[in-house]
């Protein structure tokens, strides 16, 4: 039968790369000296799983290496080797190791074959040094059979509960007819009366001659099953001997033996039972078809939305069963809206767990010792946003404990433990997600980054709150770092690390003590498919705020605003001088206000500069499903998406960042 | 038509396996482990059980254990699904009850020959 089992590649995957950070996560837990047998069997069965799948979907690389990981973790649970540092250490590796061999299975790109033949040898080395199997390989040989037409003299006298097993034994006599001609004899003496025979035992037995080039092992093979279940005796002969009773149909073609000995493998007693994995139902679906749904309840709020608006028109009195149903809808349709959000939600465990490795190794890099905090590993947050903020994170981590964090004579010698802390916090705060990676580090040096940035050419006065001194350590290309680590590297990222926080409309704050350590604090938005925004409008058209870029709106006095020669007007809110962006010159609209102080102020702020935009009217305050714009139609600038309104109109959502960039920049005049 | 109840907790051999036997004409239904199998067992009669052995929350042993305890399963084939080729571990396969045994890897072919003659 031709299949191909390339549909089940991805699903393979996706499982051993889960299966690779259980195992991961478990090596990190084991206790040296005092390993938790089941931790072990998690490992094991983990390593197990992937080579069968491996094996069977013909990555044989990845089969073979895990293979010989297998046979160290089963040394490791049948209590034949202790759990040392050096084998976690080499486990740990090697998970690395197949990760890579997998991705480039996946990708059908060339795998690291120096570091994967490095760590075989390493690993062979290693169970060399301990009772072991053979590593062999694993492999679907069939049994080979022997070229000279033998005849065998086969007698089979099955056990009497042979039947209990499931077992036929009928059934094994016609696939020994496969093999080669024969002819088959039954003795049926031990087969007792009727009336004390039990139907459910086996009395009989059959002699057999069998002609066929085939080997002793492949005749045993067709009694592999019930071997231990019956008196069997092979022999060879050379002669024909006796009459045949039952003459069985030898099969015209040879088919390959269906039971195969796959290549020795190592015995296991111990088996996993009672797995603490909190097996919970779940299903796997593709993320096309979420985005999908999402995208489609979306559309319903804006259609209920639609409805609302146009059975506020009609007399409630008259409809009321119609106002009723309505109002049933809205509550549903809100309900289905949170329920399909919350599909798309993952625990930030999902980036937090590849922590614990990250500082263990690094930690062992610089001679550092370091240990990792982490609180509200549940909190839960958009996939998409989860997965964009792993690097970012990834590279405040490697910051602190390669920055922040002192080595362990230092930290001693300022009264602190020797050991330092690298805490990561998540938790929700109204509509955005708290993400905190703090140290109880050195903190930041005022007084070395101002320096810095005077040497840099970035104007900073030495007065500068706090605050804004930190926010140095986004500026690019700036490292206070006296050398260069491969850690963190030069100083590159920290810019890129705000850039992409900022991309995912959020937000970055640090605070530092000296001596004491820092925070960074980062706040993001739950979802990127809803916003929550304020809706102004300008002549006829409606545009959306994000709120969370929102200061505040006001209607200014007339004397406030002054017009400056050849760079517009600014307006001056409680003694702070801002730049006022009509919103009805931007987007060049025929219509709208002209006079500020007829029109209303929003005050927007992104990267801690606001401007004032002048718009007619504040409409409200909603949740807005978020349209892509670029998809449907062509990037606009000051433009990041479009929502659909209860009315069926668009209503562009503007990108705050961007107007504030394209005018905030003469903030000082 | 003949059902047949597979049992792996590997989420791709389990659908390579379905697919297989469905492709052959066998009515499939799938399990992610003992426990569930046993469960599903319970609610009708499978023609026959392709278990793996190496399962969390019950082992294929255990469900086979208890599969032959149950009147419907006291002759019905009970094949384990596995890598451990050693007789220990297949000796503690059929002294649980096992008809016998499928070594991975093995392809299709295997497979659809080994079961269709075990349903003969």
């Amino acid at each position: 039968m031709e299949i191909d089992f390339s549909r089940f590649h991805q699903t393979f995957f996706e499982e051993s790369f889960e299966g690779l950070d259980v195992m991961e996560s478990a090596l990190l837990k084991l206790d040296i000296g005092n390993a938790d047998s089941e931790i072990i069997n998690t490992i094991f069965r983990a390593a197990h799983s992937m080579k069968g799948g491996a094996a069977t979907f013909g990555f044989l690389d990845v089969a073979g290496f895990t293979h010989l990981l297998e046979t160290l973790l089963d040394q490791m649970r049948s209590g034949q080797r202790a759990v040392t540092q050096h084998d976690v250490d080499l486990l740990l590796r090697s998970v690395d190791v197949v990760r890579g061999l997998l991705t480039a299975a996946r990708d059908s790109t060339a795998a690291d074959t120096q570091s994967v033949e490095q760590l075989r040898a390493e690993l062979e080395q290693t169970l060399l040094s301990a009772p072991s199997d053979k590593p062999a390989a694993v492999s679907a040989a069939p049994v080979v059979a022997a070229k000279a037409s033998n005849h065998w003299h086969i007698r089979f006298a099955p056990h009497r509960n042979l039947f209990r097993g499931g077992n036929d034994p009928l059934r094994i006599i016609r696939e020994l007819g496969t093999l080669g001609e024969m002819q088959v004899t039954l003795d049926d003496q031990a087969l007792p009366s009727f009336e004390v025979a039990d139907a459910e035992d086996c009395y009989l037995a059959w002699n057999i001659e069998l002609h066929a080039e085939c080997s002793r092992a492949s005749v045993l093979e067709v009694f592999a099953w019930v071997e231990d279940e019956s008196d069997l005796t092979i022999e060879l002969v050379q002669e024909k001997a006796a009459a045949a009773v039952v003459e069985a149909k030898p099969e015209v073609t040879k088919p390959q033996l269906a039971v195969i000995q796959g290549g020795r493998e190592n015995a296991a007693p111990a088996d996993a039972h009672k797995a603490s994995s909190g097996e919970s139902g779940s299903i796997r679906v593709g993320t096309e078809k979420i985005d999908s749904l999402i995208n489609l309840v979306g559309e319903l709020v804006i259609t209920q939305a639609m409805l609302a608006q146009q059975a506020a028109a009609l007399d409630p009195v008259l409809h009321e069963k119609l106002m009723t149903g309505l109002s049933q809808l809205d509550r549903n349709t809100r309900s289905m809206q949170e329920a399909v959000m919350s599909i798309r939600m993952l625990p930030m465990d999902f980036v937090f767990s590849r922590f614990p490795r990250l500082i263990r190794d690094l930690a062992g890099k610089l001679g550092k010792q370091a240990r990792l905090v982490m609180v509200g590993e549940s909190t839960e947050l958009d996939k998409s946003v989860i997965e964009k903020i792993a690097d970012p994170l990834n590279h405040l981590v490697r910051n602190s404990l390669d920055h922040g964090i002192e080595m362990p004579d230092v930290r001693l010698a300022a009264g602190k433990d020797s050991s330092g802390t690298i805490t990561l916090k998540a938790a929700h705060r109204g509509g955005s997600i708290m993400i905190e990676v703090s140290d109880d580090g050195r903190g930041l040096d005022r007084a070395k980054l101002i320096a810095k940035a005077k040497e840099r050419g970035i104007t900073v006065s030495d007065n500068a709150p706090d605050g804004e001194i930190w926010q140095l350590i986004f500026a690019p290309g700036f490292s206070t770092a006296e050398k260069v680590t491969d850690i963190s590297g030069r100083g590159v990222g920290m810019d890129v690390v705000k850039k992409n926080i900022q991309a995912l409309g959020g937000q970055v704050d640090i605070t530092s003590v000296d001596g004491r350590g820092m925070t960074i604090m980062i706040r993001l938005p739950l979802t990127l498919a809803i916003l929550d925004g304020m809706s102004v409008s300008v002549g006829e058209e409606i545009f959306i705020v994000p709120l969370n870029a929102v200061a505040e709106s006001l209607q200014p006095r007339a004397e406030d605003v002054k017009s400056i020669a050849g760079q517009g007007r600014v307006v001056r809110v409680r003694g702070e001088i801002l730049p006022l962006v009509p919103l009805r010159e931007v987007f060049h609209l025929g219509s709208g206000i002209t006079e500020p102080q007829k029109g209303i102020l929003v005050l927007i702020e992104s990267e801690g500069r606001k401007v004032a935009l002048m718009v007619d009217e504040l409409v409200g305050q909603q949740q807005v499903v978020i349209k892509s714009l670029e998809s449907n139609y062509r990037r606009i600038s000051g433009i990041s998406g479009a929502t659909i309104l209860g009315d069926g109109r668009v209503a562009l959502i503007l990108d705050v960042g961007e107007l504030v960039r394209a005018n905030a920049c003469d903030q000082a005049a | 038509m003949t059902r047949i109840l597979a049992v792996d907790d590997s989420t791709s051999m389990r659908q390579m396996v379905a697919f297989t036997l469905k492709a052959a004409g066998f009515d499939v239904v799938e399990a992610e482990d003992g426990r569930v199998a046993l469960d599903l067992a319970a609610k009708e009669k499978f023609s026959l059980v392709l278990a793996d052995v190496n399962m969390p929350n019950m082992d294929g042993i255990t469900l086979v254990r208890n599969l032959r305890t149950m009147p419907d399963y006291k002759f019905t084939p009970l094949l384990m699904l596995t890598t451990e080729s050693t007789p220990e571990k297949k000796m503690e396969g059929k002294s649980a009850g096992a008809t016998g045994w499928l070594i991975k890897p093995f392809n299709p072919d295997q497979l659809i020959t080994t079961i269709k003659r075990v349903l003969a």
